[in-house]
């Protein structure tokens, strides 16, 4: 950033600047019209832009970025912002490029099994569009309903059925978009591979650090003819845990395979009434897609695997209104945690698989150490945890303790082999955790990356990549309290 | 995870911190079975073969962490005694290939187009950069996006942005049940057949085309096998004629893949076309091996490299002359030039020197 003696000269220079490329309109900087971004779903953390841009074509796009270029102001894109790591906060400096207009499906191919749409295009709406043709859009989180494609890219989003299908990585062909500059430019291809270096991963999940997306190309799969979804119930964590891995062992590989705790399944059956096992320290829900026959002949294995495991309850939809309402309490897991406490704060680390039981103890005891409760669901397929720590955010002191029990179970999960965000991003929320995963010679690695697409970070900066500053500051405050987490990590 | 202290490694990063203060380029080799592949190897060779054996396997979690050097017969091997495999059944062109070598070239075999690829199954991976740095990326768990990721980039890098020293890989259990299906079909027909079944939901694993044959491999729960058996006619292939066929397409010692001295001799080239499944039939001189249902085409072809080129840059998609005498018009397609901009701005971040696989990808990098 070059030196700002005022931030009002600033942002009528900006103004100005964008008003030679843009409809006065697609401008927005009073106060008033600028609050609806001054956060994402992640609504603790916020900041005013200095400006709002709402171009609708590519070409101003283009020379949107390129007159931030020029004036070297930071551009932060945005979809929907559902994002539930600040991955689209603001900079009180910088102009936030919303991608809101960008919402046509371009081209729906059946042959190709392809859908090229807009960055804006809502996720749920490529499936809706495709299903037309007997085709849908595999992954699948959560905020589905409203979050957008490029939101996705951005953030390697993944959902329920990821084990099987995969993330949005491995079902995107094509991202086309603009550098910082402006300069157009298309990774991936139509084909199954491109030429060189494959940029598609590092694009994929950058949080918009590296360049803006405006079109997407897209996977489609055809609709499974069938879905079954068993209902299992177990005594104790562990045995729950075990049933997942002796699922996996015997070489199924389920749609679906979530787990919610007693305390979160007590909280959904009030919000949903789905009749949900009280009595079970763990419900597992394990779901076969496929052909009728496929679908028989898996669901018949699962059976048997969760009962040796010591399933006690089994229950198998017998139809799409009975399945749909086994998923409803896991699908409402966060408005059910709204709904009993007044705030929650959602956190996303994986482990393996194995480590679960493991984990739920350790959190059970944080809660106690926290004085603060917590409610767990589990994407138990791919080892994903969200466990929804719930606060009282009147309660200055129980937001100090509910961010400090959410580092600590980052923390455990990377000392247990995971990692501290499986599909909800780094973004601001999870700087600090970065600073453990990584080493300083690892992040020094991400920001040369970074300059190979942005030698100026202007891209969305100060996301993902924690300052060497920053690290140093969360190691002396860990030190600070006597609970240096991992005393074999280079701290400095 | 693999640690500096390795003796084995210890040696590496000597090497590589001689070559970068001499800026003097290195080659990096594992079992050297793809030498043959993209340009032309330079540089003093550096053995990383070394630094072999599966650190972890756990079969439960889906996932298997294994040194570069570690034979990929043996990886497979190990997989295979708990009914398991790298279902993208990366290519053996000859025996000694190792796991690194597989991730550097990102090469996938029959399966791809259903299942993925080399890089769709890279969950993590440590790397030497040309710092002499040890970088680990990603991890043994299929969530992860903390951070770029780095460890996917490397699939398919050909070795010019660093050593792959371990990497993690997903994988799948075998399928329960396979059968293979063969019809005699002309190139049209069958393109035109594939696209069709893609849109449905079928148990396809893999598909080849070549000489008027269509040959179509199922696999998955035995339900949905003998169901697909019978709702898609065609001849059912005796399972051994069946595994000896997918696994002549997957290692290329089937004949069409076979270019003999006297075919180099006079021109002609075996070239990999990928192109969108959906691509019409492609004019060139000579005949065409096709897989990934339309997505792969291979050719034996005499045709210019820029007509070839221009041909499937024309379909949307692009050309590698894998196997020729001449690779002056450049094993791999260009790029252009924003991500050649991106390509050597990687290149300055992970290998500033330049001493690592120096132009075995393209010219300059």
């Amino acid at each position: 950033m070059i030196a700002n003696p005022s931030r009002e000269e600033r942002q009528a220079d900006v103004v100005a600047a964008l008003r030679t490329v843009l409809p006065g309109e697609a401008i927005l900087f009073r106060r008033e019209d600028t609050a609806p971004y001054e956060c994402d779903a992640l609504t603790a953390y916020r900041t005013a832009p200095l400006v709002v841009v709402m171009p609708d074509t590519e070409a101003q796009v283009a020379a949107t970025l390129a007159a931030c270029h020029r004036l070297q102001v930071p551009i932060i894109a945005r979809g929907a912002g559902t994002g539930l790591s600040g991955g689209a906060l603001p900079h009180s400096l910088g102009v936030i490029l919303s991608l809101a207009k960008f919402n046509h499906i371009v081209n729906i191919d059946p042959a190709a099994c392809t859908a090229v749409v807009q960055a804006g295009v809502r996720n749920l709406a490529i499936s809706e569009a495709a299903a037309a043709y007997g085709l849908y859009y595999a992954p699948d989180p959560s905020s589905q309903i409203a979050c957008t494609i490029g939101g996705n890219v951005a953030e390697n989003s993944g959902g329920v059925h990821c084990l099987k299908y995969g993330l949005t990585l491995h079902n995107v062909l094509r991202v086309r978009g603009f550098m910082v500059d402006g300069t157009p430019v298309e990774f991936g291809s139509e084909a199954l591979d491109a030429p060189g270096l494959d940029l598609m991963p590092l694009v994929v999940g950058s949080e918009g650090m590296l360049a803006v997306t405006t079109e997407v190309t897209v996977k489609l799969i055809p609709k499974p003819l069938l879905a079954r979804c068993i209902m299992a119930s177990f005594d104790d964590v562990e045995s729950a845990g075990a049933a997942v891995a002796s699922v996996i062992a015997r070489g199924i590989i389920p749609a679906g395979l979530e787990l919610m705790d007693q305390a979160m399944t007590a909280c959904v059956e009030a919000f949903v009434h789905a009749d949900y096992d009280l009595n079970a320290a763990a419900i597992l829900l394990c779901e076969s897609d496929g052909t009728p026959e496929e679908v028989h002949e898996e669901i018949g294995r699962m059976e048997e695997v969760l009962a040796q495991a010591g399933a006690t309850r089994l229950e198998v939809s017998r139809d799409e209104t009975q399945r749909l309402r086994f998923w409803s309490g896991r699908k409402n897991a966060f408005p059910a945690s709204g709904g009993i406490s007044p705030d929650y704060m959602c956190m996303d680390s994986t482990i393996p698989r194995k480590r679960l039981a493991e984990m739920l103890r350790a959190i059970e005891q944080m809660q106690v150490k926290y004085k603060l409760r917590c409610v767990n669901v589990f994407h138990a397929g791919d080892g994903n945890l969200h466990p929804l720590i719930l606060f009282d955010a009147d309660q200055p002191d129980e937001m100090h303790r509910c961010e400090l029990f959410g580092a600590d179970i980052l923390e455990t999960s990377v000392r247990l082999g995971g990692t501290v965000t499986g599909e909800h991003g780094v973004g601001v929320e999870k700087l600090n955790s970065m600073c453990v995963q990584f080493s300083p010679s690892e992040r020094a690695q991400f920001l040369a990356v970074k300059h190979a697409f942005d030698p100026l970070e202007l891209l969305n900066p100060g996301k993902v990549i924690p300052s060497l500053h920053r690290c140093a500051e969360y190691g002396k405050m860990h030190v600070h309290r006597g609970m240096l987490p991992f005393a074999e990590l280079p701290r400095f | 995870m693999i640690k500096r202290q390795d003796p084995v490694l210890a040696s590496i990063i000597e090497r590589v911190q001689a070559a970068s203060s001499r800026q003097a380029p290195l080659e990096i080799r594992g079992g050297g079975t793809k030498r043959f592949y993209g340009e032309s190897p330079s540089g003093e060779p550096l053995d990383v073969s070394g630094l072999a054996g599966i650190s972890s396997y756990e079969p439960t979690e889906l996932v298997v962490t294994a040194r570069a050097g570690t034979p990929l017969a043996d990886l497979e091997a190990a997989l295979e005694t708990q009914g398991q495999c790298l279902p993208f059944e990366p290519p053996r062109f000859a025996a000694g290939g190792t796991v690194g070598g597989m991730v550097a070239a990102g090469l996938s075999g029959p399966a791809r187009a259903n299942v993925g690829s080399v890089r769709d199954h890279v969950l993590g991976l440590t790397l030497l950069n040309g710092h002499a740095e040890i970088l680990t990326f990603g991890g043994q768990v299929t969530k992860n996006v903390a951070g770029y990721d780095v460890s996917r980039l490397i699939a398919g890098s050909w070795g010019v942005l660093g050593i792959v020293c371990e990497v993690s890989l997903k994988v799948m259990p075998v399928a329960a049940a396979g059968a293979t299906l063969s019809f005699e079909w002309d190139e049209t027909e069958a393109l035109a057949q594939l696209n069709r079944w893609a849109s449905q939901p079928l148990p396809i694993t893999a598909s080849s085309w070549h000489d008027g044959r269509l040959h179509l491999r199922l696999g998955g729960a035995r339900a949905a096998v003998s169901a697909a058996c019978a709702k898609l006619g065609g001849v059912r292939l005796d399972p051994e004629e069946a595994q000896c066929w997918w696994s002549g397409v997957r290692d290329h010692t089937q004949d069409f893949f076979l270019l003999t001295e006297a075919g180099l001799a006079r021109g002609e080239c075996l070239w990999r076309l990928s192109l969108p499944a959906t691509a019409a039939p492609i004019a060139l001189p000579g005949r065409q091996f096709i897989e990934w249902h339309g997505a792969e085409r291979w050719w034996r072809s005499t045709a210019e490299s820029s007509e070839v080129r221009r041909v499937a840059a024309a379909a949307g998609g692009h050309a590698t002359l894998v196997r020729g005498a001449d690779k002056s018009g450049g094993a791999f397609a260009p790029v252009s030039d924003v991500l050649m901009r991106i390509h050597r701005g990687l290149k300055q971040a992970f290998d500033p020197a330049g001493i690592f696989n120096p132009g075995r990808l393209y010219a300059g990098l």
